[in-house]
């Protein structure tokens, strides 16, 4: 029974590093680019729906759609200024670019939000499900936020393959200027696979801070490069892959903690990572890339 | 490219060279200030002001202990300002975020502007390193807070006014034992942080001395630490009847929610870095009811001293003040004490007032705050007897 509750705990770890691995591994799907700030504006959000619900008192879901529509102009807002004009410089500009983005943020919420750290209020009103005579139980913000992790990817899969603006998407992930030529415009694109990856943030930061109440300008980047991990164990750029490495991670992370040592827990989650990626080079589910030379 | 990197660095010669340039004009207007003083005031007792430095992170996320420090010390200055009718001290604080980096270049702020002794830094970390820089340079510090035995070792120039990490291991377990407020103790603290490791190394070796069973001891780091629900229950499928957290407010926030959860209620019982936990902006302040702390200092304690000090500091800053305050508000009277009895004066150079500070503190007793009759050790190590306090309706009350 003490290993369902630690499985589960894993299991609800695993769909926040999920939730927020799908926004890495869209935008480098389709932008090519490692957004490293996507830990920012989660934690960007999640300020807004501290102040919205916490503060202001609005209804929970106004609350998370208000903080998607912030964190959505935020993110468009960022594409433009930082990254669209680097759109043909080395990749590693691009990358230091959005570390920069990252320690932006995180000023900037210093200064407006102080530091001090802030307990959030869940915004799940689910009670807890108690099973086994109340031997198990299972939080309401773990069962809403598997199920927001299913529902997004199952509608994210669907709204790539059977969208004209979803083939758009996949056409300039396949590549940029053949998919300029043939008329798609890339750089709408680029900003709505921003639009949508910033909005999850939104939510994922809601969900990542109903379960784990500690809301300080740092809070989104550890969960941030947890996420990118779990990203590129599921292999970067497929959105399955990023669902099944978050949750593995979460799981592998929770059990080592309960059966070999708290201690060593994330050495443990990154040599799993090496043996991965030693195996198979491009994650779980990551599609294999015939460079021609 | 090439012509754009010369200029650069042509230009950042330029600048440091202005930098210099107004170090010393700063510096010499100040000793002209001074020497101005000195004619216009007449009376003997005017001499020059000694120049205290602060360092503690006002940001970040250990501000809440950066603030308490740097307000209280303000207050304290103040005062002394006040009543002694002159200058006695001139102060200036700078913010380290907690980062060792940061405090020591906070502390070469402090030396260009020609600091000549330490009230600070706030936390632990940043104090081994700017500690080790004032070893070299021979300058007295006086941390209000940061409690780690390393602390103290780095020099004999450096000395604490609270506790040493270890005696607040030791005197933990010797409460919890002397009270039998548990048997089976479960502890969760932080591996990467000098700070709670050290308490618990020192809180195991006592407990196994006093009887206590430890029956779960997990960790988290700085880097793992938004779940820590498993080590709650870890604690919990052990049986413990008493968590022990020698850890920071935060996490130990995240923990009592988790317990909540979970419905664990066992005794909670922390060490000085629990304090603030009531301050939390958003925290359900009932989940911390029958939390236990060892602090030296309780902010509703009767004695005239406290109340004073409670009182001002409201007014001042609207905020009760928190132990770390009260360490800080001692560390600058402790040194007033030195300057009265005559030790000190601020034509001294940074060096000389450290040898005569170091003397004057192995001799002297010191009643502040945080403890009556308090003395140093030659390691710099204070003695004082520390006082239990527990959570009662959302504040802290002295434990019987």
């Amino acid at each position: 029974m003490q290993f369902l509750t630690y499985l589960i705990n894993g299991i609800s770890l695993g769909s926040v590093y999920a939730l927020i691995a799908l926004g890495y591994t869209m935008v480098y799907g389709i932008a090519k680019m490692l957004n490293f700030a996507h830990g920012d504006v989660i934690m960007i959000g999640s300020y807004v729906v501290f102040f919205a619900f916490g503060s202001f008192g609005l209804n929970p879901i106004v609350s998370v759609l208000l903080s998607m529509v912030v964190c959505t102009i935020l993110g468009i807002t960022i594409e433009r200024v930082a990254y669209r004009p680097l759109r043909g410089a080395p990749s590693l500009a691009v990358l230091i670019t959005a570390i920069g983005v990252s320690y932006l943020l995180q000023q900037v919420a210093q200064l407006l939000w102080k530091s001090d750290p802030k307990s959030f209020k869940s915004v799940v009103g689910l009670q807890p499900v108690s099973m086994f005579g109340g031997q198990l139980v299972i939080s309401g913000e773990t069962i809403v936020t598997i199920a927001a992790c299913i529902v997004i990817m199952i509608a994210l899969t669907l709204f790539i393959n059977h969208t004209s603006t979803g083939h758009a998407m996949l056409a300039v992930s396949e590549d940029r200027g053949a998919a300029q030529l043939m008329g798609v415009n890339v750089n709408a694109t680029i900003s709505l696979t921003f639009a949508i990856g910033s909005a999850l943030a939104a939510v994922a930061g809601a969900l990542l801070c109903s379960s784990y109440p500690t809301l300080q300008p740092t809070t989104g980047a550890m969960p941030g490069i947890k996420a990118f991990v779990a990203a590129v164990f599921g292999g970067i750029g497929s959105i399955p892959g990023a669902f099944i490495g978050g949750i593995l991670l979460g799981v592998i992370e929770n059990l080592s903690k309960a059966y070999i040592s708290t201690q060593l827990s994330d050495a443990i989650v990154f040599m799993v990572l090496i043996v991965v990626l030693l195996v198979k080079p491009t994650g779980l589910l990551g599609k294999k890339i015939n460079v021609k030379v | 490219m090439k012509k754009f990197v010369s200029a650069a660095l042509a230009a950042s010669m330029v600048l440091s060279l202005a930098a210099c340039g107004a170090t010393a004009t700063a510096s010499s207007t100040t000793s002209e200030a001074a020497s101005t003083a000195t004619t216009e005031g007449g009376d003997a007792a005017v001499g020059t002001p000694i120049k205290l430095g602060g360092i503690g992170p006002t940001t970040g996320g250990a501000a809440v202990y950066g603030n308490a420090v740097k307000n209280a010390e303000e207050l304290a200055v103040k005062e002394i300002n006040e009543s002694a009718g002159e200058t006695v001290f001139e102060w200036q604080f700078q913010d380290d975020e907690h980062d060792a980096e940061k405090s020591v270049n906070a502390y070469n702020t402090l030396k260009d502007w020609g600091v000549q002794a330490l009230v600070g830094p706030t936390t632990t970390t940043p104090t081994l390193a700017v500690a080790a820089e004032a070893a070299n340079d021979n300058l007295f510090v006086l941390t209000p807070s940061a409690s780690a035995q390393a602390v103290i070792e780095t020099g004999d120039n450096v000395f604490q006014i609270c506790f040493t990490d270890p005696n607040q291991g030791v005197a933990s377990a010797d409460y919890i034992a002397d009270n039998g407020l548990a048997t089976k103790i479960g502890v969760i603290y932080d591996s990467s942080d000098a700070y709670s490791s050290g308490i618990y190394d020192k809180f195991k070796a006592e407990a196994d001395v006093k009887g206590l069973e430890i029956v779960a001891a997990e960790a988290f780091t700085a880097d793992n630490k938004s779940d820590l629900s498993t080590q709650v229950g870890k604690c919990q499928a052990a049986g413990a009847e008493l968590v022990f957290l020698p850890i920071y407010y935060q996490e130990a926030s995240q923990i009592l929610i988790a317990a909540n959860k979970t419905g664990y209620a066992p005794v909670f019982f922390g060490c000085d870095g629990m304090d603030g936990i009531l301050s939390i902006e958003g925290f359900d302040t009932s989940l911390a009811e029958g939390l236990m702390l060892l602090t030296p200092f309780s902010a509703d304690a009767s004695d005239e001293k406290t109340q004073h000090f409670v009182e001002a500091y409201k007014a001042a800053y609207g905020d009760t003040p928190n132990q770390f305050a009260a360490d800080a508000y001692d560390c600058v009277y402790a040194i007033y004490d030195a300057y009265v009895a005559g030790v000190i004066n601020g034509d001294m150079t940074a060096s000389e007032m450290c040898d005569a500070l170091k003397g004057a503190f192995t001799s002297m007793t010191f009643d502040g705050l945080t403890g009556t009759g308090m003395t140093w050790d030659e390691t710099g190590a204070v003695s004082k007897a520390p006082k239990a306090v527990v959570i009662k309706d959302g504040v802290y009350v002295l434990a019987e």
